[in-house]
Protein backbone atom coordinates (compact mmCIF):
# COMPACT_ATOMS: atom_id res chain seq x y z
CA UNK A 1 0.00 0.00 0.00
CA UNK A 2 1.08 3.55 -0.71
CA UNK A 3 2.59 5.55 2.15
CA UNK A 4 0.87 8.49 3.80
CA UNK A 5 3.30 10.86 2.03
CA UNK A 6 2.41 9.36 -1.33
CA UNK A 7 -1.28 9.66 -0.50
CA UNK A 8 -0.87 13.34 0.40
CA UNK A 9 0.82 13.89 -2.99
CA UNK A 10 -2.00 12.08 -4.83
CA UNK A 11 -4.53 14.12 -2.84
CA UNK A 12 -2.76 17.36 -3.83
CA UNK A 13 -2.77 16.33 -7.50
CA UNK A 14 -6.57 16.68 -7.61
CA UNK A 15 -6.24 20.44 -7.04
CA UNK A 16 -5.30 22.95 -9.74
CA UNK A 17 -4.78 26.24 -7.88
CA UNK A 18 -3.63 25.21 -4.42
CA UNK A 19 0.15 24.85 -4.15
CA UNK A 20 1.40 21.37 -3.25
CA UNK A 21 3.25 22.89 -0.26
CA UNK A 22 -0.12 23.60 1.39
CA UNK A 23 -0.86 19.88 1.75
CA UNK A 24 0.24 17.93 4.80
CA UNK A 25 -1.21 14.93 6.63
CA UNK A 26 -2.88 17.25 9.16
CA UNK A 27 -4.42 19.56 6.52
CA UNK A 28 -8.14 20.11 7.07
CA UNK A 29 -8.98 19.78 3.39
CA UNK A 30 -12.48 21.26 3.54
CA UNK A 31 -10.93 24.54 4.72
CA UNK A 32 -8.98 24.93 1.48
CA UNK A 33 -10.42 27.67 -0.76
CA UNK A 34 -10.36 25.42 -3.79
CA UNK A 35 -12.25 22.55 -2.12
CA UNK A 36 -15.45 21.65 -4.03
CA UNK A 37 -17.81 18.75 -4.54
CA UNK A 38 -16.09 18.03 -7.87
CA UNK A 39 -12.74 17.69 -6.12
CA UNK A 40 -14.47 15.44 -3.59
CA UNK A 41 -15.62 13.21 -6.47
CA UNK A 42 -12.10 13.24 -7.88
CA UNK A 43 -10.68 12.11 -4.53
CA UNK A 44 -13.19 9.23 -4.41
CA UNK A 45 -12.29 8.25 -8.00
CA UNK A 46 -8.54 8.52 -7.24
CA UNK A 47 -8.90 6.26 -4.19
CA UNK A 48 -10.81 3.74 -6.32
CA UNK A 49 -8.10 3.83 -9.01
CA UNK A 50 -5.05 3.76 -6.72
CA UNK A 51 -6.29 1.56 -3.86
CA UNK A 52 -9.19 -0.35 -5.41
CA UNK A 53 -11.51 0.90 -2.68
CA UNK A 54 -14.93 2.45 -3.28
CA UNK A 55 -15.27 5.11 -0.57
CA UNK A 56 -18.80 5.84 0.55
CA UNK A 57 -20.03 9.38 1.15
CA UNK A 58 -20.34 8.59 4.82
CA UNK A 59 -16.71 7.36 5.02
CA UNK A 60 -15.68 10.65 3.58
CA UNK A 61 -17.72 12.61 6.09
CA UNK A 62 -15.85 10.99 8.98
CA UNK A 63 -12.54 12.43 7.79
CA UNK A 64 -11.40 15.93 8.69
CA UNK A 65 -7.75 15.73 7.66
CA UNK A 66 -5.96 13.99 4.81
CA UNK A 67 -4.44 11.63 7.33
CA UNK A 68 -7.92 10.70 8.65
CA UNK A 69 -8.90 9.70 5.15
CA UNK A 70 -5.71 7.68 4.75
CA UNK A 71 -6.53 5.77 7.95
CA UNK A 72 -10.05 5.01 6.67
CA UNK A 73 -8.58 3.64 3.43
CA UNK A 74 -6.07 1.58 5.39
CA UNK A 75 -8.84 0.09 7.53
CA UNK A 76 -10.62 -1.06 4.36
CA UNK A 77 -7.58 -2.72 2.78
CA UNK B 1 -71.76 9.64 -17.53
CA UNK B 2 -70.05 6.65 -19.15
CA UNK B 3 -68.18 5.02 -16.28
CA UNK B 4 -66.21 2.85 -18.71
CA UNK B 5 -64.78 5.87 -20.52
CA UNK B 6 -61.02 5.77 -20.08
CA UNK B 7 -58.71 6.86 -22.92
CA UNK B 8 -55.73 6.02 -20.70
CA UNK B 9 -56.60 2.36 -20.37
CA UNK B 10 -54.00 -0.30 -21.17
CA UNK B 11 -56.58 -3.04 -21.26
CA UNK B 12 -55.78 -5.60 -23.98
CA UNK B 13 -52.23 -4.28 -24.53
CA UNK B 14 -49.13 -6.47 -24.25
CA UNK B 15 -46.12 -4.63 -22.84
CA UNK B 16 -42.44 -5.62 -22.75
CA UNK B 17 -40.36 -3.90 -20.05
CA UNK B 18 -36.57 -4.12 -19.63
CA UNK B 19 -34.91 -3.40 -16.29
CA UNK B 20 -38.06 -4.60 -14.52
CA UNK B 21 -36.32 -6.02 -11.46
CA UNK B 22 -36.08 -2.67 -9.71
CA UNK B 23 -36.79 1.05 -9.71
CA UNK B 24 -38.71 2.68 -12.53
CA UNK B 25 -39.03 -0.59 -14.51
CA UNK B 26 -40.50 -2.45 -11.56
CA UNK B 27 -42.97 0.30 -10.70
CA UNK B 28 -44.01 0.64 -14.34
CA UNK B 29 -44.61 -3.10 -14.67
CA UNK B 30 -46.79 -3.14 -11.56
CA UNK B 31 -48.73 0.00 -12.49
CA UNK B 32 -49.29 -1.23 -16.08
CA UNK B 33 -50.63 -4.53 -14.76
CA UNK B 34 -53.03 -2.59 -12.54
CA UNK B 35 -54.19 -0.72 -15.65
CA UNK B 36 -55.13 -4.01 -17.32
CA UNK B 37 -52.05 -4.78 -19.46
CA UNK B 38 -50.39 -8.15 -20.07
CA UNK B 39 -46.74 -7.86 -19.06
CA UNK B 40 -43.53 -9.45 -20.26
CA UNK B 41 -40.86 -8.40 -17.80
CA UNK B 42 -37.15 -8.86 -18.12
CA UNK B 43 -34.06 -8.17 -15.99
CA UNK B 44 -30.70 -9.69 -15.13
CA UNK B 45 -31.40 -10.66 -11.55
CA UNK B 46 -33.68 -13.71 -11.41
CA UNK B 47 -34.57 -13.35 -7.76
CA UNK B 48 -35.53 -9.68 -7.94
CA UNK B 49 -37.35 -10.22 -11.24
CA UNK B 50 -39.43 -12.89 -9.49
CA UNK B 51 -40.31 -10.33 -6.79
CA UNK B 52 -41.61 -7.94 -9.45
CA UNK B 53 -43.47 -10.81 -11.12
CA UNK B 54 -45.14 -11.75 -7.84
CA UNK B 55 -46.31 -8.14 -7.43
CA UNK B 56 -48.11 -7.96 -10.79
CA UNK B 57 -51.90 -7.68 -10.76
CA UNK B 58 -53.93 -10.07 -12.92
CA UNK B 59 -52.95 -13.26 -14.72
CA UNK B 60 -51.01 -14.42 -17.76
CA UNK B 61 -47.84 -12.38 -17.38
CA UNK B 62 -44.43 -13.62 -18.49
CA UNK B 63 -40.91 -13.16 -17.13
CA UNK B 64 -37.59 -13.73 -18.89
CA UNK B 65 -34.35 -13.35 -16.91
CA UNK B 66 -31.66 -12.32 -19.38
CA UNK B 67 -28.70 -9.95 -19.67
CA UNK B 68 -29.39 -7.74 -22.69
CA UNK B 69 -26.05 -5.92 -22.62
CA UNK B 70 -24.91 -8.25 -25.42
CA UNK B 71 -26.51 -9.21 -28.73
CA UNK B 72 -27.00 -12.87 -27.76
CA UNK B 73 -29.07 -11.87 -24.75
CA UNK B 74 -31.17 -9.49 -26.83
CA UNK B 75 -31.81 -12.21 -29.42
CA UNK B 76 -32.80 -14.66 -26.70
CA UNK B 77 -35.30 -12.14 -25.36
CA UNK B 78 -36.77 -11.33 -28.78
CA UNK B 79 -37.14 -15.04 -29.61
CA UNK B 80 -38.86 -15.61 -26.27
CA UNK B 81 -41.63 -13.05 -26.73
CA UNK B 82 -44.73 -12.78 -28.85
CA UNK B 83 -45.64 -9.55 -30.66
CA UNK B 84 -46.19 -6.65 -28.24
CA UNK B 85 -48.07 -3.37 -28.36
CA UNK B 86 -45.66 -1.47 -26.16
CA UNK B 87 -41.95 -1.65 -25.44
CA UNK B 88 -40.28 0.09 -22.51
CA UNK B 89 -36.52 0.35 -23.10
CA UNK B 90 -35.72 1.15 -19.52
CA UNK B 91 -32.75 -0.91 -18.27
CA UNK B 92 -29.87 1.35 -17.35
CA UNK B 93 -26.72 1.67 -15.28
CA UNK B 94 -24.93 4.72 -13.96
CA UNK B 95 -21.59 5.83 -12.60
CA UNK B 96 -20.10 8.95 -11.06
CA UNK B 97 -16.61 9.59 -12.40
CA UNK B 98 -15.02 12.99 -12.96
CA UNK B 99 -13.10 13.46 -16.20
CA UNK B 100 -9.61 12.09 -15.68
CA UNK B 101 -10.93 8.90 -14.07
CA UNK B 102 -13.01 7.39 -16.86
CA UNK B 103 -11.80 3.84 -17.63
CA UNK B 104 -12.42 2.24 -21.01
CA UNK B 105 -14.33 -0.69 -19.49
CA UNK B 106 -16.60 1.76 -17.69
CA UNK B 107 -17.44 3.44 -21.01
CA UNK B 108 -18.25 0.02 -22.45
CA UNK B 109 -20.34 -1.00 -19.44
CA UNK B 110 -22.49 2.14 -19.61
CA UNK B 111 -22.88 2.26 -23.38
CA UNK B 112 -23.59 -1.49 -23.66
CA UNK B 113 -26.57 -1.33 -21.31
CA UNK B 114 -27.82 2.24 -21.82
CA UNK B 115 -27.36 2.58 -25.59
CA UNK B 116 -26.46 -0.65 -27.37
CA UNK B 117 -29.14 -2.78 -25.69
CA UNK B 118 -32.13 -0.52 -26.43
CA UNK B 119 -30.94 0.06 -30.02
CA UNK B 120 -30.46 -3.68 -30.63
CA UNK B 121 -33.73 -4.62 -28.95
CA UNK B 122 -35.78 -2.05 -30.87
CA UNK B 123 -33.99 -3.09 -34.07
CA UNK B 124 -34.64 -6.81 -33.61
CA UNK B 125 -38.24 -6.35 -32.48
CA UNK B 126 -38.93 -4.35 -35.64
CA UNK B 127 -37.04 -6.74 -37.89
CA UNK B 128 -39.00 -9.72 -36.52
CA UNK B 129 -42.23 -7.73 -36.74
CA UNK B 130 -42.86 -8.08 -33.03
CA UNK B 131 -44.14 -4.55 -32.43
CA UNK B 132 -47.79 -4.28 -33.46
CA UNK B 133 -49.12 -1.52 -35.68
CA UNK B 134 -50.25 1.35 -33.48
CA UNK B 135 -47.58 0.40 -30.94
CA UNK B 136 -45.65 2.64 -28.58
CA UNK B 137 -41.97 2.49 -27.68
CA UNK B 138 -40.75 4.47 -24.66
CA UNK B 139 -37.11 5.01 -23.67
CA UNK B 140 -35.82 6.00 -20.24
CA UNK B 141 -33.51 8.92 -20.89
CA UNK B 142 -32.61 11.46 -18.17
CA UNK B 143 -32.55 15.20 -17.47
CA UNK B 144 -28.80 14.52 -17.27
CA UNK B 145 -28.95 14.74 -21.04
CA UNK B 146 -29.49 18.52 -20.67
CA UNK B 147 -28.57 19.43 -17.10
CA UNK B 148 -25.17 18.03 -16.32
CA UNK B 149 -23.72 17.83 -12.83
CA UNK B 150 -20.06 17.03 -12.01
CA UNK B 151 -19.16 13.38 -12.43
CA UNK B 152 -22.23 12.69 -14.55
CA UNK B 153 -20.54 13.18 -17.92
CA UNK B 154 -20.50 9.54 -19.08
CA UNK B 155 -24.07 8.78 -17.95
CA UNK B 156 -25.22 12.01 -19.67
CA UNK B 157 -23.46 10.97 -22.88
CA UNK B 158 -25.32 7.64 -22.95
CA UNK B 159 -28.67 9.34 -22.39
CA UNK B 160 -27.95 11.94 -25.10
CA UNK B 161 -27.21 9.10 -27.51
CA UNK B 162 -30.37 7.28 -26.47
CA UNK B 163 -32.60 10.34 -26.95
CA UNK B 164 -31.05 10.95 -30.38
CA UNK B 165 -31.75 7.34 -31.38
CA UNK B 166 -35.33 7.67 -30.13
CA UNK B 167 -35.94 10.61 -32.48
CA UNK B 168 -34.51 8.73 -35.45
CA UNK B 169 -36.66 5.73 -34.59
CA UNK B 170 -39.77 7.94 -34.32
CA UNK B 171 -39.25 9.17 -37.89
CA UNK B 172 -38.51 5.73 -39.34
CA UNK B 173 -41.23 3.80 -37.53
CA UNK B 174 -43.98 6.35 -38.18
CA UNK B 175 -44.87 4.54 -41.41
CA UNK B 176 -45.61 1.44 -39.33
CA UNK B 177 -47.72 3.60 -37.00
CA UNK B 178 -45.30 2.87 -34.17
CA UNK B 179 -44.64 5.85 -31.90
CA UNK B 180 -41.38 6.48 -30.02
CA UNK B 181 -40.90 8.83 -27.08
CA UNK B 182 -38.58 9.30 -24.11
CA UNK B 183 -39.09 10.10 -20.47
CA UNK B 184 -36.39 12.24 -18.84
CA UNK B 185 -36.58 11.80 -15.08
CA UNK B 186 -34.70 13.92 -12.60
CA UNK B 187 -33.60 12.28 -9.37
CA UNK B 188 -35.94 9.42 -8.54
CA UNK B 189 -35.69 7.41 -5.34
CA UNK B 190 -34.45 4.17 -6.96
CA UNK B 191 -31.56 1.76 -6.32
CA UNK B 192 -29.59 3.15 -9.29
CA UNK B 193 -29.46 6.53 -7.52
CA UNK B 194 -29.49 5.59 -3.87
CA UNK B 195 -27.56 2.30 -3.89
CA UNK B 196 -24.11 3.65 -4.63
CA UNK B 197 -23.73 5.52 -1.36
CA UNK B 198 -21.10 7.71 -2.96
CA UNK B 199 -22.77 10.85 -1.71
CA UNK B 200 -23.36 11.65 1.93
CA UNK B 201 -26.75 12.22 3.50
CA UNK B 202 -26.07 15.97 3.75
CA UNK B 203 -25.32 16.20 0.04
CA UNK B 204 -28.44 14.17 -0.63
CA UNK B 205 -30.58 16.67 1.30
CA UNK B 206 -28.78 19.63 -0.28
CA UNK B 207 -29.50 18.20 -3.72
CA UNK B 208 -33.18 17.85 -2.80
CA UNK B 209 -33.35 21.56 -2.01
CA UNK B 210 -32.42 22.28 -5.64
CA UNK B 211 -35.74 20.77 -6.72
CA UNK B 212 -38.47 23.45 -6.68
CA UNK B 213 -40.90 20.84 -5.32
CA UNK B 214 -38.31 20.10 -2.57
CA UNK B 215 -38.25 16.37 -3.04
CA UNK B 216 -37.15 13.66 -5.45
CA UNK B 217 -39.65 11.75 -7.56
CA UNK B 218 -41.02 8.27 -6.97
CA UNK B 219 -40.80 5.43 -9.50
CA UNK B 220 -44.62 5.34 -9.66
CA UNK B 221 -44.74 8.97 -10.78
CA UNK B 222 -42.54 8.08 -13.77
CA UNK B 223 -44.67 4.97 -14.38
CA UNK B 224 -47.81 7.11 -14.72
CA UNK B 225 -46.12 9.20 -17.43
CA UNK B 226 -45.05 6.04 -19.26
CA UNK B 227 -48.63 4.72 -19.01
CA UNK B 228 -49.86 7.87 -20.72
CA UNK B 229 -47.33 7.38 -23.53
CA UNK B 230 -48.38 3.72 -23.91
CA UNK B 231 -52.09 4.53 -23.95
CA UNK B 232 -54.10 5.59 -26.98
CA UNK B 233 -54.58 8.97 -25.30
CA UNK B 234 -51.11 9.93 -26.57
CA UNK B 235 -51.59 8.68 -30.12
CA UNK B 236 -50.58 11.99 -31.74
CA UNK B 237 -47.30 12.15 -29.79
CA UNK B 238 -44.10 10.79 -31.28
CA UNK B 239 -40.43 11.80 -31.13
CA UNK B 240 -40.93 13.81 -27.96
CA UNK B 241 -38.97 14.01 -24.73
CA UNK B 242 -40.86 14.39 -21.47
CA UNK B 243 -39.02 15.95 -18.55
CA UNK B 244 -40.30 14.73 -15.17
CA UNK B 245 -38.15 16.37 -12.52
CA UNK B 246 -40.19 18.45 -10.08
CA UNK B 247 -38.89 21.55 -11.84
CA UNK B 248 -35.19 20.78 -11.29
CA UNK B 249 -34.09 21.70 -14.81
CA UNK B 250 -35.77 25.12 -14.71
CA UNK B 251 -32.85 26.85 -13.02
CA UNK B 252 -29.14 26.26 -12.47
Amino acid sequence: MKTLEEFVALFAEQFDETDASEFAPETDFRELDEWSSLIGLSIIAMVDEEFGIALKGNDFRQATTISDLYEIIKSKQ
Amino acid sequence: MDTNYNPYSLSGKTILITGASSGIGKATAIECSRMGAQLIITGRNEERLQQTFDSLAGEGHQQIAVDISNADGVLRLVDGVSAVDCLFNNAGVSTTKPIGFIAENEIERLFDTNVKAPILLTNMMVKKKKINKGGSVVFTSSIGRYVVTPGNNLYAATKGALSAFMKGAAVELASKKIRCNAVLPGMIETPIMTGKGSISEEQWELNKQRYPLKRFGTPEEVAWLVIYLFSDASQFITGSEFVIDGGRSLSI
